[in-house]
């Protein structure tokens, strides 16, 4: 099973006033059953692209995708996504969000308290049976990107994509999301496509890291192994040699090799929950890029 | 419906009999009840000085004591109306026990009560007319935003004969909608008069609008998120409409039907007055053919309901829009 998500030669123009916009060109990438694998680039350089193509909500101007053997060209719950902002219903509580899920995926295949055990199982695993049954605006901003998780999971996807999904929270709580997913993965071993932003959390997660050279025409720049042994702890990786090894590359390749003059905005960006957490991330990561060198 | 202690001017009383900080109480009551209250009586001070001013071929323009005593003898007029009805079914009873008691076969008859309208009924037919107009104007008006929110095409396609029917006037409408009416419903027995047809599609046109606006801008505003959610998820579209796109869409839906139902009162005065269908716009109406001396104070009377009824409707939608909201941070005033 080397190549159990396949993407092949992915390009896509997106129609502009100006004629058409290339944001991806001939990307080819394959992904092992049980693989997690992190999407690391500047802003703007088409991450979210690819993973709405892996989800089907896009489609590829050239080339393909495929699941399994099965070529993708929709959305599909087998492609369960986490997006950034939770996109929780807010007027359904954390239970109800997951069970909109578990409805209409195990409709034929579960009974009605098969269901709800099933649901209560996934909230536990994201540690939310305490609050299953508050809504989203009573829940703190991790708390919902677990519901979300728990949501996706609940799906039974093949593969779980996620798109930044700890990039709007703080600190602290990223690096307790951080630790819950990685306690997940250790006992569901799911195949996972997550993007971010923060190199820190691609090392401490991934089995792989591809990192995307700036837009247009984006395609794969390099792909980094990260061959630390799990389970990892954030802790003791400080001071391990490796894992300084990796951060140390992917910065290179981000603030050497696709350097990206980050021009001030004049006028609000359009992408406003993408953009301001990426320029404090930059400003931050160049900071501490200074002080090691 | 709402819960008590989320009434405002209410708090104050509460928390004074509770005991909690009287004089902090007391001055959050003074400006709740004192300042309204006076701004009520600056209002009724001024009227009673304009109305003396005002002179009218039918006498002096009534002042607020000749508007409250109308008032008194309207009600008393209306009880008066019931007693008489009560009296006639009274004697049509005590006629058929007598016959009755002398010919076992006869087959009792009531005949109904024909009295003239009081003002009472005339409130109860237009509350009535409303509400038909208002319920028939929602049932079109929400299932046509939906589907033009939902389709870049159809809002295309709908929205200038919308933004061109949306201003007309109600008595623009009204002589179209008599002949229309009179054409199309002929039935031998009536289940309801005609004119209450005319009135309540007259309504009913006019109110529409903001309605199928709001319901429409509402459903074009979901979240794309949550539709990607719903497109992975692959929901129907049945379900999609009612677990993402309705629920969404709700607060606006809500904005809307509370617009139109204040038009619709509005409308619904005005068409009873044109079409001389029975309501409280035809009672303005034949106060001010009757030209007698308390006319005008029955017509102020009149108009002070129209205004409190109209109010009491606005705050009867507003209990169902926060009942129905999810967003409970949301400030609805
Ligand atoms: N629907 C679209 N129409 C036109 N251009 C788009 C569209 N979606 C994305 N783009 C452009 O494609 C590029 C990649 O966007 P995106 O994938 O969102 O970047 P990232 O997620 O890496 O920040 C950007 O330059 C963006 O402006
Ligand atoms: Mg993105």
């Amino acid at each position: 099973m080397s190549n159990y998500l396949d993407i092949s030669k992915i390009s896509i123009d997106f129609p502009t006033p100006e004629g058409p916009f290339r944001a991806l060109d001939e990307l080819s990438l394959r992904i092992k059953k049980g693989e997690f694998v992190s999407l690391i680039g500047h802003s703007g350089c088409g991450k979210s692209t690819v993973l709405n193509i892996l989800a089907g909500l896009l489609q590829a101007t050239e080339g393909g995708v495929a699941l399994d053997g099965k070529e993708v060209n929709e959305p599909g719950p087998d492609r369960a996504v986490v997006f950034q902002n939770h996109s929780l219903l807010p007027w359904l509580t954390a239970f109800e969000n997951v069970q909109l899920a578990v409805r209409q995926v195990f409709r034929d295949s579960m009974s009605k308290a098969e269901m709800r055990d099933w649901i209560q199982q996934n909230l536990k695993l994201v540690h939310m049976e305490h609050a299953m049954h508050k809504r989203p605006d009573e829940l703190s901003g991790g708390m919902k990107q677990r519901v979300g998780i728990a949501r996706a999971l609940a799906m039974r996807p093949k593969v779980l994509l996620m798109d930044e999904p700890f990039g709007a929270l703080d600190a602290l709580t990223r690096a307790h999301m951080q630790d819950s997913l990685m306690e997940i993965q250790r006992d569901l071993n799911n195949t996972v496509v997550m993007i971010t932003h923060d190199v820190d959390e691609a090392v401490l997660l991934s089995d792989r890291i591809v990192m995307m050279t700036n837009g247009p025409a984006a395609t794969i720049g390099e792909v980094l192994n990260i061959d630390l042994p799990r389970p990892r702890n954030r802790v003791t990786l400080a001071e391990n040699s490796d894992y300084n090894h990796f951060r140390q590359q992917v910065l290179s390749f981000l603030y050497e090799k696709q350097r990206k003059v980050v021009e001030i905005p004049r006028e609000p960006a359009v992408d406003e929950d993408e953009a301001a957490p990426a320029r404090g991330k930059v400003a931050g990561l160049v900071d501490r890029l200074g002080r090691r060198a | 419906m709402i819960s008590i202690s989320q009434q405002t001017w209410l708090q104050p009383w509460i928390k004074l009999a509770r005991g909690e900080r009287p004089s902090e109480q007391l001055r959050a009551l003074a400006k709740t009840l004192l300042v309204p209250l006076a701004g009520i009586a600056a209002f009724l001070l001024l009227w009673a000085v304009a109305a003396g001013q005002i002179n009218t071929s039918l006498g002096a323009f009534p002042g607020p004591l000749d508007v409250w005593q109308q008032g008194g003898a309207l009600l008393e007029e209306h009880a008066a109306e019931r007693r008489e009805e009560e009296a006639f079914y009274e004697r049509q009873r005590e006629r058929n026990a007598q016959r009755q008691a002398v010919d076992p076969s006869y087959q009792p008859r009531i005949f109904p009560y024909t009295g003239s309208a009081t003002f009472i009924d005339q409130i109860l037919t237009s509350l009535m007319t409303v509400t038909a107009g208002f319920v028939l104007a929602s049932l079109l008006a929400i299932p046509l935003g939906i589907l033009i929110g939902l389709s870049h095409t159809l809002y295309r396609a709908f929205n200038p004969v919308i933004q061109l029917l949306k201003p007309v006037s109600p008595l623009a409408w009204l002589p179209l909608v008599t002949m229309v009416v009179s054409a199309v419903y002929v039935s031998q027995d009536p289940l309801v008069p005609k004119s209450f047809i005319t009135s309540m599609v007259t309504v009913m046109l006019c109110c529409l609008w903001p309605t199928v606006i709001n319901t429409a801008v509402g459903v074009a505003g979901v979240d794309n998120d949550l539709n990607n959610v719903s497109r992975v998820l692959r929901l129907g579209w049945l379900t999609h409409v009612r677990t993402i796109v309705l629920p969404s869409a709700m607060p606006m839906m809500f904005a809307g039907l509370r617009t139109s139902l204040g038009i619709a009162w509005m409308v619904l005065i005005a068409a009873e007055m044109l079409a001389q269908s029975p309501g409280l716009g035809k009672f303005v109406w034949d106060q001010f053919q009757n030209g007698s001396s308390d006319s005008l104070s029955r017509i102020m009377v009149a108009v002070i309901t129209i205004g409190a009824i109209g109010f009491l409707l606005d705050r009867l939608m507003l209990a169902v829009q926060s009942l129905v909201s999810w967003d409970k941070s949301a400030d609805l005033r």
